[in-house]
């Protein structure tokens, strides 16, 4: 059976890490191997590195980065930021990156989503969609978030779909950083429309939040960045909670959470002292591949 | 030169700096090339592949590099490992853009996922394998993995030659093979432990 995906998204500002709030605060978390070589081992089921930079100060990828990166990368990575055309999505394919993200260039030359999905397939390109809520429709919006272009998101995806790509990145600018809760009115009006994936993003603030996703929209994947920071072994937990409640995913890091038990919103309890007693004379030998 | 050296085939579109990170974190001794000296002297081989069929071949072809594998694999029975579009490209033919013809090394045709019977394509993301016949690619895997898929179009051919199958609205090959030659559906240098796991037993195998 298909998992449900949980990706986590890696934001690079200036070519550090960062959290985004709203996408207009940043804050400052660090380098990008070690965010990607944790995410990796922790069981993230994919990541997407976004360099929100590139467009703004008028470069592409930084692809010496992303080929250091990529080489603690053993998940599906996909980039975005700052691609100009087909010659960096190549580029970017032979570093390490199993699909691109394109915004901008999505938006301002949208034929060019039909040329690369001919040459690197449909699965390689994934459209992505910054929206924000406008009284009752959703407006996509340009250039990290600051430009409106008067277009509505589902047909703007449902067009995506028909030029040829493979996915849909779907970020509330609303939710984004807030721990409110992702947009479900706006994921669903999406994933309704189009009959490619739709990965949603933007708002992720508990575990629960992940859940009501899955379980109220026909989201293929569950993304969140912020959320995975400062937690160790984030996801595992995180994937735990949500196997236990029953969602259809995939737990196979060699770090268990086996027998854990959660608070509502999705928070590890802590374990009886029974057990962390017995815990400090368990042997857990290293995973051997 | 030293032996037993693991060759990427590189034909322009490949993914092959995942599989080369793979093949690194393994231990393995390995290259990157598209040149007939190295390919030769090579004790097996990873045709890996993100792309459309169309292009995948015209590439390879471009460069020479179907008499040379055709050589080094067919006739000297290297032992080959695709991956994705690489395994595809082992099939007899394809309905990616129109129809293709393929390598033809293992019987089998590439087809479209059918819109009616799948709910979303492309199909993307972490299956679950019903493996069939454990030798060679999952003798150091655990039964009932998980491995990551992205694509839109599988294989279709002879049940003998199925060594696992997944399932996605239709069941579908995952892992096909014989002899020599070996292909997988999904992304093994993605698929974290069991990936790595699946590449290990492949290449202790056949790589001695």
């Amino acid at each position: 059976m298909l998992k449900k995906r949980i990706i986590g998204i890696i934001t690079l500002k200036d070519n550090i890490v960062v959290q985004s709030i709203g996408f207009e605060q940043y804050l400052p978390m660090g380098s990008l191997a070690v965010a990607i070589e944790f995410l990796s081992q922790w069981g993230i089921d994919e990541i997407a590195i976004i360099d929100i930079s590139a467009t703004a100060q008028n470069r592409g990828p930084n692809f010496s980065l992303i080929a250091r990166a990529s080489k603690k990368c053993f998940t599906p990575l996909s980039v975005g930021g700052g691609i100009r055309g087909i010659a960096d999505m190549r580029k970017l394919n032979q570093l390490g990156a199993e699909k691109i993200i394109i915004n901008n260039l999505a938006w301002r030359e949208p034929e060019i989503i039909t040329q690369a999905a001919e040459i690197f397939g449909s699965q390689f390109v994934v459209v992505s969609i910054d929206a924000k809520k406008k009284r009752t429709m959703h407006e996509v919006f340009s250039d990290s978030g600051q430009k409106p272009t008067g277009l509505e998101a589902a047909s703007f995806a449902k067009k995506a779909e028909q030029l040829g790509a493979g996915e849909i990145f779907l970020n509330s600018i609303d939710r984004d950083g807030k721990k409110c809760g992702f947009d479900l009115d706006l994921i669903n009006k999406v994933a309704n429309k189009v009959r490619i994936p739709v990965i949603a993003a933007g708002g992720a603030g508990q575990a629960l939040d992940f859940y009501e996703v899955a379980k109220r929209t026909k989201a293929s994947a569950i993304a969140a960045g912020n959320f995975f920071h400062f937690t160790e072994h984030s996801p595992i937990v995180l994937k735990s909670f949500l196997k236990n409640k029953g969602m259809p995913i995939r737990l196979e890091t060699y770090a268990q959470y086996d027998g854990a038990t959660f608070d509502k919103a999705g928070r590890l309890a802590k374990r009886a002292e029974k057990y962390l007693d017995k815990l400090r004379f368990m042997y857990l030998p290293e995973e051997i591949i | 030169m030293k032996k037993n050296k693991i060759i990427i085939i590189d034909y322009g579109i490949g993914n092959v700096q995942s599989v080369a990170n793979a093949l690194a974190r393994l231990g393995y001794d390995f290259a990157v090339s598209c040149h007939a000296r190295e390919i030769q002297a090579a004790s097996s081989f990873i045709l890996s592949g993100v792309g459309a069929f169309g292009e995948a071949m015209k590439n390879l072809k471009k460069r020479g590099l179907i008499e040379i594998l055709d050589e080094e694999v067919n006739a000297k029975k290297k032992p080959l490992l695709g991956i994705c579009l690489g395994m595809q490209v082992l099939a007899e033919s394809s309905e990616e853009g129109g129809a293709h013809k393929g390598l033809g090394w293992l019987k089998g045709n590439v087809v479209r996922f059918p819109e009616t019977k799948t709910p979303r394509i492309p199909h993307v993301g972490w299956n679950t394998l019903r493996i069939t016949k454990k030798a060679p690619l999952f003798e150091r895997t655990g039964e009932a993995g998980n491995y990551y898929f992205d694509h839109s179009y599988y294989w279709q051919g002879p049940q003998n030659n199925i060594l696992a199958s997944c399932r996605y609205g239709v069941e579908f090959a995952a892992a096909v093979g014989q002899g020599n030659i070996y292909g997988v559906q999904f992304h093994p240098e993605k698929s974290q432990a069991n990936g790595l796991k699946l590449l290990r037993g492949f290449f202790s195998r056949f790589n001695r």
